[in-house]
Protein backbone atom coordinates (compact mmCIF):
# COMPACT_ATOMS: atom_id res chain seq x y z
CA UNK A 1 0.00 0.00 0.00
CA UNK A 2 2.52 2.54 0.75
CA UNK A 3 4.20 1.21 -2.37
CA UNK A 4 1.67 1.98 -4.16
CA UNK A 5 1.44 5.48 -2.30
CA UNK A 6 5.29 5.93 -4.40
CA UNK A 7 7.46 5.16 -1.10
CA UNK A 8 10.20 3.10 -0.88
CA UNK A 9 9.68 0.12 1.63
CA UNK A 10 11.71 -2.64 3.20
CA UNK A 11 10.73 -4.88 6.08
CA UNK A 12 12.17 -4.42 8.96
CA UNK A 13 13.60 -7.63 11.39
CA UNK A 14 16.65 -6.10 13.12
CA UNK A 15 18.09 -2.65 14.06
CA UNK A 16 20.28 -2.68 10.58
CA UNK A 17 17.37 -2.45 8.71
CA UNK A 18 15.95 0.67 10.22
CA UNK A 19 19.41 2.40 8.87
CA UNK A 20 17.98 5.53 6.52
CA UNK A 21 14.37 5.15 7.28
CA UNK A 22 11.81 7.86 7.46
CA UNK A 23 9.17 6.02 8.91
CA UNK A 24 8.08 2.61 10.24
CA UNK A 25 4.65 0.76 9.89
CA UNK A 26 4.38 -1.75 12.80
CA UNK A 27 1.76 -4.35 11.45
CA UNK A 28 -1.18 -6.23 12.72
CA UNK A 29 -0.43 -9.54 14.03
CA UNK A 30 0.47 -11.30 18.21
CA UNK A 31 1.71 -7.83 19.70
CA UNK A 32 3.30 -10.48 22.45
CA UNK A 33 5.50 -11.96 19.44
CA UNK A 34 6.11 -8.73 17.31
CA UNK A 35 6.77 -7.40 21.42
CA UNK A 36 9.14 -10.03 22.10
CA UNK A 37 11.62 -10.04 18.96
CA UNK A 38 11.59 -6.27 18.79
CA UNK A 39 13.71 -6.14 21.84
CA UNK A 40 15.77 -9.08 20.95
CA UNK A 41 16.40 -7.77 17.56
CA UNK A 42 17.31 -4.56 19.29
CA UNK A 43 15.14 -2.75 16.82
CA UNK A 44 12.68 -1.46 20.06
CA UNK A 45 15.21 0.79 21.57
CA UNK A 46 15.33 2.71 18.53
CA UNK A 47 11.97 3.14 18.26
CA UNK A 48 11.77 3.91 22.06
CA UNK A 49 14.26 7.36 20.99
CA UNK A 50 10.77 8.66 19.49
CA UNK A 51 12.44 10.56 16.07
CA UNK A 52 10.95 7.99 14.10
CA UNK A 53 7.43 8.69 12.89
CA UNK A 54 5.31 5.41 13.21
CA UNK A 55 1.89 4.15 12.08
CA UNK A 56 1.01 1.39 14.34
CA UNK A 57 -2.01 -1.01 13.64
CA UNK A 58 -3.97 -3.19 15.80
CA UNK A 59 -1.29 -4.92 17.83
CA UNK A 60 0.61 -2.20 16.31
CA UNK A 61 -0.92 0.61 18.18
CA UNK A 62 -0.96 -1.71 21.87
CA UNK A 63 2.80 -1.88 21.39
CA UNK A 64 2.86 1.64 20.75
CA UNK A 65 0.73 2.26 24.40
CA UNK A 66 2.23 3.18 27.28
CA UNK A 67 -0.33 1.33 29.46
CA UNK A 68 -1.91 -2.12 28.15
CA UNK A 69 -4.50 -3.36 30.86
CA UNK A 70 -3.76 -6.27 33.08
CA UNK A 71 -0.40 -7.25 30.87
CA UNK A 72 3.58 -6.76 31.70
CA UNK A 73 4.47 -7.71 27.89
CA UNK A 74 7.01 -5.68 25.76
CA UNK A 75 6.22 -2.47 24.64
CA UNK A 76 7.43 0.53 22.97
CA UNK A 77 5.35 3.07 25.02
CA UNK A 78 5.79 5.88 22.90
CA UNK A 79 2.29 7.33 23.03
CA UNK A 80 0.25 8.44 26.30
CA UNK A 81 -2.78 5.94 26.17
CA UNK A 82 -4.33 3.04 27.71
CA UNK A 83 -5.09 0.04 25.47
CA UNK A 84 -6.92 -2.76 25.95
CA UNK A 85 -6.44 -6.35 24.12
CA UNK A 86 -8.88 -8.27 21.88
CA UNK A 87 -11.34 -5.47 23.59
CA UNK A 88 -14.22 -6.08 21.03
CA UNK A 89 -14.43 -9.65 21.42
CA UNK A 90 -12.70 -12.89 20.06
CA UNK A 91 -12.73 -13.79 15.96
CA UNK A 92 -16.26 -14.73 16.09
CA UNK A 93 -16.95 -11.09 17.15
CA UNK A 94 -14.65 -9.48 14.49
CA UNK A 95 -16.25 -7.24 12.50
CA UNK A 96 -16.63 -4.28 9.66
CA UNK A 97 -17.63 -1.02 10.08
CA UNK A 98 -17.70 2.90 8.93
CA UNK A 99 -15.31 5.18 10.26
CA UNK A 100 -15.39 8.73 10.65
CA UNK A 101 -11.66 9.78 10.77
CA UNK A 102 -11.23 13.59 11.36
CA UNK A 103 -8.52 15.04 9.34
CA UNK A 104 -9.30 12.03 6.35
CA UNK A 105 -11.03 14.10 3.89
CA UNK A 106 -13.53 11.90 1.49
CA UNK A 107 -15.70 10.34 3.68
CA UNK A 108 -15.71 7.17 6.25
CA UNK A 109 -13.33 5.11 5.81
CA UNK A 110 -14.14 1.29 6.39
CA UNK A 111 -12.87 -0.32 9.36
CA UNK A 112 -11.64 -3.95 9.45
CA UNK A 113 -11.62 -4.99 13.08
CA UNK A 114 -10.13 -8.37 13.83
CA UNK A 115 -9.50 -9.39 17.42
CA UNK A 116 -9.15 -5.44 17.79
CA UNK A 117 -7.78 -3.41 20.98
CA UNK A 118 -9.64 -0.08 21.32
CA UNK A 119 -8.26 2.66 23.55
CA UNK A 120 -9.45 3.32 26.93
CA UNK A 121 -7.77 6.43 28.35
CA UNK A 122 -5.36 9.13 26.58
CA UNK A 123 -3.11 12.09 27.72
CA UNK A 124 -3.24 15.41 27.30
CA UNK A 125 -1.24 15.62 23.77
CA UNK A 126 -3.07 12.91 22.33
CA UNK A 127 -5.16 14.24 19.44
CA UNK A 128 -8.43 11.50 19.17
CA UNK A 129 -8.94 11.30 15.29
CA UNK A 130 -11.89 8.20 15.10
CA UNK A 131 -14.83 6.20 17.33
CA UNK A 132 -16.68 3.07 17.11
CA UNK A 133 -19.35 2.53 19.55
CA UNK A 134 -18.10 4.99 21.77
CA UNK A 135 -14.45 3.46 21.88
CA UNK A 136 -11.14 5.45 20.52
CA UNK A 137 -9.95 3.39 17.93
CA UNK A 138 -7.86 6.26 15.63
CA UNK A 139 -5.17 8.76 17.59
CA UNK A 140 -2.23 10.70 16.74
CA UNK A 141 0.34 11.97 19.27
CA UNK A 142 2.79 13.64 17.52
CA UNK A 143 4.70 11.43 15.00
CA UNK A 144 2.95 8.49 16.09
CA UNK A 145 -0.26 7.19 14.90
CA UNK A 146 -2.60 4.27 15.48
CA UNK A 147 -5.45 2.73 14.91
CA UNK A 148 -7.16 -0.23 16.17
CA UNK A 149 -8.13 -1.25 12.83
CA UNK A 150 -6.35 -2.33 9.24
CA UNK A 151 -6.74 -0.01 6.52
CA UNK A 152 -4.28 -2.62 4.51
CA UNK A 153 -6.96 -5.34 3.72
CA UNK A 154 -9.02 -2.69 1.88
CA UNK A 155 -8.68 -0.75 -1.38
CA UNK A 156 -8.45 2.58 0.26
CA UNK A 157 -4.80 4.37 0.63
CA UNK A 158 -6.45 7.76 2.89
CA UNK A 159 -5.17 6.67 5.66
CA UNK A 160 -1.30 5.42 5.02
CA UNK A 161 -1.31 8.58 2.76
CA UNK A 162 -2.19 10.50 5.58
CA UNK A 163 0.63 8.95 7.23
CA UNK A 164 2.95 9.94 4.45
CA UNK A 165 1.50 13.46 4.03
CA UNK A 166 1.16 14.33 7.56
CA UNK A 167 2.76 12.44 9.85
CA UNK A 168 5.79 11.38 8.15
CA UNK A 169 7.13 14.65 6.07
CA UNK A 170 5.51 16.75 8.54
CA UNK A 171 8.10 15.45 11.27
CA UNK A 172 10.83 17.47 12.16
CA UNK A 173 13.83 15.25 11.81
CA UNK A 174 16.87 15.51 14.12
CA UNK A 175 19.59 16.71 12.23
CA UNK B 1 -23.61 2.45 9.46
CA UNK B 2 -24.43 -1.04 9.83
CA UNK B 3 -22.05 -3.34 11.42
CA UNK B 4 -20.57 -6.70 9.71
CA UNK B 5 -19.31 -9.73 11.47
CA UNK B 6 -17.70 -12.49 10.41
CA UNK B 7 -17.48 -11.31 6.22
CA UNK B 8 -14.58 -13.06 4.52
CA UNK B 9 -12.21 -10.33 4.90
CA UNK B 10 -12.72 -10.68 8.56
CA UNK B 11 -11.94 -14.35 8.31
CA UNK B 12 -9.08 -13.67 5.80
CA UNK B 13 -7.60 -11.06 7.43
CA UNK B 14 -7.01 -12.66 10.77
CA UNK B 15 -4.85 -15.26 8.63
CA UNK B 16 -3.54 -12.02 7.45
CA UNK B 17 -2.25 -11.30 10.78
CA UNK B 18 -0.49 -14.23 11.75
CA UNK B 19 1.89 -14.42 8.43
CA UNK B 20 5.61 -15.15 9.45
CA UNK B 21 4.89 -16.78 12.50
CA UNK B 22 4.74 -19.92 13.92
CA UNK B 23 0.97 -21.96 15.20
CA UNK B 24 2.00 -24.79 17.51
CA UNK B 25 0.16 -27.62 18.30
CA UNK B 26 -0.67 -27.87 22.36
CA UNK B 27 -2.58 -30.34 24.55
CA UNK B 28 -2.49 -28.83 28.04
CA UNK B 29 -2.86 -24.50 29.14
CA UNK B 30 0.50 -25.26 30.56
CA UNK B 31 1.95 -25.95 27.12
CA UNK B 32 -0.12 -23.06 25.42
CA UNK B 33 1.31 -20.73 27.95
CA UNK B 34 5.01 -22.11 26.89
CA UNK B 35 4.32 -21.59 23.25
CA UNK B 36 2.63 -18.10 23.57
CA UNK B 37 5.75 -17.48 25.71
CA UNK B 38 7.92 -18.53 23.06
CA UNK B 39 6.43 -16.23 20.61
CA UNK B 40 3.92 -18.59 18.77
CA UNK B 41 1.10 -16.24 17.13
CA UNK B 42 -1.49 -18.69 17.83
CA UNK B 43 -1.83 -22.28 19.30
CA UNK B 44 -3.99 -25.19 17.90
CA UNK B 45 -5.63 -27.09 20.89
CA UNK B 46 -5.60 -30.58 20.82
CA UNK B 47 -6.41 -33.43 22.78
CA UNK B 48 -3.37 -35.61 21.44
CA UNK B 49 -0.72 -34.19 19.25
CA UNK B 50 -0.45 -35.87 15.96
CA UNK B 51 2.35 -38.44 16.24
CA UNK B 52 0.23 -39.57 19.42
CA UNK B 53 -2.72 -39.97 17.65
CA UNK B 54 -0.93 -42.44 14.76
CA UNK B 55 1.04 -44.33 17.66
CA UNK B 56 -2.63 -44.84 19.37
CA UNK B 57 -4.64 -45.81 16.05
CA UNK B 58 -8.54 -46.07 16.33
CA UNK B 59 -10.86 -42.70 15.46
CA UNK B 60 -9.71 -39.85 16.72
CA UNK B 61 -12.08 -36.73 17.13
CA UNK B 62 -12.36 -33.24 17.99
CA UNK B 63 -10.92 -32.26 21.28
CA UNK B 64 -12.86 -32.19 24.80
CA UNK B 65 -14.72 -28.98 24.78
CA UNK B 66 -13.11 -28.81 28.56
CA UNK B 67 -9.52 -28.85 27.14
CA UNK B 68 -10.28 -26.58 24.20
CA UNK B 69 -11.97 -23.68 26.99
CA UNK B 70 -8.94 -24.07 29.38
CA UNK B 71 -6.00 -23.24 26.51
CA UNK B 72 -8.44 -20.65 25.37
CA UNK B 73 -8.29 -18.93 28.93
CA UNK B 74 -4.64 -20.15 29.17
CA UNK B 75 -3.30 -17.10 26.62
CA UNK B 76 -3.95 -14.26 24.79
CA UNK B 77 -3.28 -15.25 21.67
CA UNK B 78 -6.01 -16.71 18.87
CA UNK B 79 -6.47 -20.54 19.89
CA UNK B 80 -7.53 -22.89 16.84
CA UNK B 81 -9.07 -26.52 17.25
CA UNK B 82 -9.37 -29.31 14.79
CA UNK B 83 -12.81 -30.69 13.70
CA UNK B 84 -13.15 -33.93 11.62
CA UNK B 85 -13.66 -34.05 7.67
CA UNK B 86 -16.97 -33.12 7.19
CA UNK B 87 -18.26 -32.98 10.58
CA UNK B 88 -19.95 -29.49 10.52
CA UNK B 89 -21.62 -30.26 14.44
CA UNK B 90 -18.11 -30.53 15.38
CA UNK B 91 -17.13 -27.52 13.83
CA UNK B 92 -20.63 -25.70 15.01
CA UNK B 93 -19.61 -26.72 19.15
CA UNK B 94 -16.01 -25.27 18.06
CA UNK B 95 -17.98 -22.18 17.41
CA UNK B 96 -20.03 -21.90 19.85
CA UNK B 97 -16.66 -22.19 22.07
CA UNK B 98 -15.78 -19.18 20.79
CA UNK B 99 -12.44 -20.54 18.81
CA UNK B 100 -10.50 -18.22 17.04
CA UNK B 101 -9.83 -20.77 13.93
CA UNK B 102 -11.25 -24.05 12.50
CA UNK B 103 -8.70 -26.63 11.16
CA UNK B 104 -11.09 -28.92 9.59
CA UNK B 105 -8.26 -31.55 9.20
CA UNK B 106 -6.82 -35.20 7.96
CA UNK B 107 -5.73 -35.10 11.40
CA UNK B 108 -8.39 -36.89 12.59
CA UNK B 109 -10.40 -39.73 10.82
CA UNK B 110 -12.77 -38.02 8.66
CA UNK B 111 -16.48 -37.87 9.60
CA UNK B 112 -17.40 -37.97 5.86
CA UNK B 113 -15.52 -39.30 2.88
CA UNK B 114 -17.14 -37.43 0.32
CA UNK B 115 -18.21 -33.82 1.20
CA UNK B 116 -16.27 -31.38 3.01
CA UNK B 117 -17.65 -29.13 5.67
CA UNK B 118 -19.70 -26.01 3.84
CA UNK B 119 -17.40 -23.18 5.73
CA UNK B 120 -18.84 -20.30 4.56
CA UNK B 121 -21.93 -20.95 6.83
CA UNK B 122 -19.99 -20.11 10.01
CA UNK B 123 -18.69 -17.01 11.18
CA UNK B 124 -15.66 -18.49 12.42
CA UNK B 125 -12.89 -19.08 9.66
CA UNK B 126 -11.25 -22.29 8.50
CA UNK B 127 -7.96 -23.66 7.58
CA UNK B 128 -8.13 -27.04 5.55
CA UNK B 129 -4.77 -28.75 4.13
CA UNK B 130 -4.11 -29.43 0.07
CA UNK B 131 -1.36 -31.13 -1.74
CA UNK B 132 -1.35 -29.80 -4.48
CA UNK B 133 -3.49 -26.44 -6.13
CA UNK B 134 -6.54 -28.02 -7.22
CA UNK B 135 -7.81 -29.14 -3.58
CA UNK B 136 -6.55 -25.64 -1.92
CA UNK B 137 -9.29 -23.86 -4.59
CA UNK B 138 -12.03 -26.70 -3.45
CA UNK B 139 -11.42 -25.47 -0.20
CA UNK B 140 -11.35 -22.22 -0.70
CA UNK B 141 -14.89 -22.24 -2.65
CA UNK B 142 -16.52 -24.44 0.11
CA UNK B 143 -15.12 -21.05 2.29
CA UNK B 144 -11.69 -21.95 3.55
CA UNK B 145 -9.84 -18.48 4.37
CA UNK B 146 -6.95 -20.09 4.98
CA UNK B 147 -4.75 -23.08 3.30
CA UNK B 148 -1.97 -24.97 4.68
CA UNK B 149 -0.24 -27.49 2.67
CA UNK B 150 -0.91 -31.18 4.59
CA UNK B 151 2.94 -32.95 4.62
CA UNK B 152 2.87 -36.18 6.28
CA UNK B 153 1.42 -35.13 10.34
CA UNK B 154 3.32 -36.89 12.93
CA UNK B 155 6.32 -37.74 11.17
CA UNK B 156 8.85 -35.07 11.82
CA UNK B 157 9.90 -35.52 8.31
CA UNK B 158 9.75 -32.99 5.78
CA UNK B 159 9.91 -34.40 2.70
CA UNK B 160 6.04 -34.15 2.37
CA UNK B 161 5.35 -30.56 3.71
CA UNK B 162 8.32 -29.87 0.61
CA UNK B 163 6.23 -31.64 -1.67
CA UNK B 164 3.17 -30.00 -1.31
CA UNK B 165 4.58 -26.65 -1.08
CA UNK B 166 6.81 -27.45 -4.64
CA UNK B 167 3.58 -29.12 -5.96
CA UNK B 168 1.37 -25.57 -4.94
CA UNK B 169 4.34 -23.31 -6.57
CA UNK B 170 4.92 -25.35 -9.58
CA UNK B 171 0.73 -24.83 -10.38
CA UNK B 172 0.94 -21.53 -9.70
CA UNK B 173 3.60 -20.92 -11.91
CA UNK B 174 1.75 -22.80 -14.64
CA UNK B 175 -1.67 -20.58 -14.39
CA UNK B 176 0.26 -17.66 -13.99
CA UNK B 177 2.24 -18.25 -17.13
CA UNK B 178 -0.85 -20.01 -19.33
CA UNK B 179 -2.51 -17.38 -21.54
CA UNK B 180 -6.01 -16.77 -20.86
CA UNK B 181 -7.70 -19.17 -23.08
CA UNK B 182 -6.29 -22.33 -21.49
CA UNK B 183 -7.24 -21.65 -17.82
CA UNK B 184 -10.52 -23.54 -18.47
CA UNK B 185 -8.81 -26.72 -19.45
CA UNK B 186 -6.57 -26.36 -16.01
CA UNK B 187 -9.48 -25.34 -13.87
CA UNK B 188 -11.24 -28.82 -15.63
CA UNK B 189 -7.78 -30.79 -14.56
CA UNK B 190 -6.83 -29.78 -11.10
CA UNK B 191 -10.82 -30.19 -10.83
CA UNK B 192 -11.08 -26.06 -9.43
CA UNK B 193 -13.46 -23.64 -10.03
CA UNK B 194 -12.50 -21.93 -12.70
CA UNK B 195 -13.06 -18.29 -11.04
CA UNK B 196 -10.29 -19.10 -8.64
CA UNK B 197 -8.51 -20.43 -11.13
CA UNK B 198 -8.66 -17.26 -12.97
CA UNK B 199 -8.03 -15.17 -9.58
CA UNK B 200 -4.91 -17.09 -8.77
CA UNK B 201 -3.73 -16.26 -13.08
CA UNK B 202 -4.49 -12.32 -12.06
CA UNK B 203 -3.22 -12.42 -8.16
CA UNK B 204 -0.09 -14.63 -9.02
CA UNK B 205 -1.05 -16.17 -6.03
CA UNK B 206 -3.55 -18.28 -3.91
CA UNK B 207 -6.69 -15.40 -2.66
CA UNK B 208 -5.60 -16.61 0.55
CA UNK B 209 -2.60 -17.32 3.13
CA UNK B 210 -0.84 -20.69 3.03
CA UNK B 211 1.31 -22.41 5.54
CA UNK B 212 3.32 -25.18 5.94
CA UNK B 213 2.27 -28.52 7.93
CA UNK B 214 2.86 -31.69 8.47
CA UNK B 215 6.67 -32.90 9.36
CA UNK B 216 8.16 -29.54 10.79
CA UNK B 217 10.87 -30.69 13.47
CA UNK B 218 13.50 -28.17 13.36
CA UNK B 219 14.27 -24.42 12.86
CA UNK B 220 15.90 -25.32 9.56
CA UNK B 221 12.66 -26.82 8.58
CA UNK B 222 11.12 -23.82 9.37
CA UNK B 223 13.30 -22.18 7.36
CA UNK B 224 13.41 -24.24 4.46
CA UNK B 225 9.81 -24.18 4.18
CA UNK B 226 9.47 -20.28 4.41
CA UNK B 227 12.53 -20.30 1.30
CA UNK B 228 10.46 -22.44 -0.46
CA UNK B 229 8.04 -19.40 -0.44
CA UNK B 230 5.14 -20.65 2.39
CA UNK B 231 3.47 -17.55 4.59
CA UNK B 232 3.91 -18.87 7.90
CA UNK B 233 4.22 -22.17 9.79
CA UNK B 234 2.51 -25.31 11.68
CA UNK B 235 4.20 -27.19 14.18
CA UNK B 236 2.20 -29.70 15.07
CA UNK B 237 4.84 -32.89 17.00
CA UNK B 238 7.66 -31.07 16.64
CA UNK B 239 7.19 -29.41 19.72
CA UNK B 240 6.38 -30.68 22.40
CA UNK B 241 7.93 -34.48 21.64
CA UNK B 242 11.26 -33.19 21.71
CA UNK B 243 13.91 -33.01 24.61
CA UNK B 244 13.27 -29.16 25.08
CA UNK B 245 10.23 -27.93 23.94
CA UNK B 246 10.73 -24.61 25.40
CA UNK B 247 13.82 -23.72 23.83
CA UNK B 248 12.61 -25.70 20.59
CA UNK B 249 9.71 -23.69 20.58
CA UNK B 250 11.71 -20.36 20.45
CA UNK B 251 14.01 -21.15 18.30
CA UNK B 252 11.53 -22.65 15.75
CA UNK B 253 9.83 -19.09 15.67
CA UNK B 254 13.00 -16.79 15.49
CA UNK B 255 14.03 -19.39 12.32
CA UNK B 256 10.43 -18.39 10.89
CA UNK B 257 11.07 -14.68 10.93
CA UNK B 258 14.72 -14.65 10.08
CA UNK B 259 14.28 -17.51 7.54
CA UNK B 260 16.39 -15.84 5.02
CA UNK B 261 19.49 -15.03 7.38
CA UNK B 262 21.69 -18.63 7.79
CA UNK B 263 23.69 -16.68 10.44
CA UNK B 264 20.46 -16.47 12.70
CA UNK B 265 19.22 -20.14 11.75
CA UNK B 266 23.01 -21.35 13.25
CA UNK B 267 22.64 -19.74 15.99
CA UNK B 268 18.99 -20.65 17.60
CA UNK B 269 19.74 -24.50 16.00
CA UNK B 270 22.21 -24.88 18.55
CA UNK B 271 22.06 -26.79 21.32
CA UNK B 272 18.10 -27.88 21.32
CA UNK B 273 18.79 -31.42 22.46
CA UNK B 274 16.78 -34.25 20.44
CA UNK B 275 14.29 -33.38 17.89
CA UNK B 276 11.27 -35.31 17.83
CA UNK B 277 12.05 -39.27 16.81
CA UNK B 278 11.54 -39.34 12.41
CA UNK B 279 9.52 -41.90 10.51
CA UNK B 280 10.46 -42.72 7.18
CA UNK B 281 7.58 -42.02 4.77
CA UNK B 282 8.47 -45.34 2.84
CA UNK B 283 7.51 -47.19 6.13
CA UNK B 284 4.21 -45.65 6.88
CA UNK B 285 1.17 -48.03 4.97
CA UNK B 286 -0.33 -45.79 2.01
CA UNK B 287 -3.79 -46.23 3.99
CA UNK B 288 -2.17 -45.14 7.34
CA UNK B 289 -1.01 -42.02 5.29
CA UNK B 290 -3.09 -39.11 6.79
CA UNK B 291 -2.56 -36.78 3.91
CA UNK B 292 -4.40 -39.12 1.68
CA UNK B 293 -7.49 -38.06 3.95
CA UNK B 294 -10.26 -35.71 1.95
CA UNK B 295 -10.15 -34.86 -1.68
Amino acid sequence: MLKALGADVRYVKRRDDLEDLDGIVLPGGESTTIGMLLEEYEIAPVLRKGDLPIYGTCAGMILMADEIEGSDQPRLGVMRMAVRRNAFGRQRESFEEAIDAAGVEGGPLRGVFIRAPFVTEVGPDVEVLGHVDGKIVLCRQGRFLASSFHPELTDDRRLHQYFLEKVVSGAPHLA
Amino acid sequence: MEREVGTFRVKAGLAEMLKGGVIMDVTTPEQAVIAERAGAVAVMALERVPADIRAAGGVARMADPRIVREIMDAVTIPVMAKARIGHFVEAQILEALGVDYIDESEVLTPADEQYHIDKSKFKVPFVCGARNLGEALRRIAEGAAMIRTKGEPGTGNVVEAVRHARTVNAEIRRVVAAPEDELGTIAKEFGAPFELVREVHELGHLPVVNFSAGGIATPADAALMMQLGVDGIFVGSGIFKSQDPEARARAVVRATTHFQDPAVLAEVSAGLGEAMPGIEISQIAPAERMQERGW
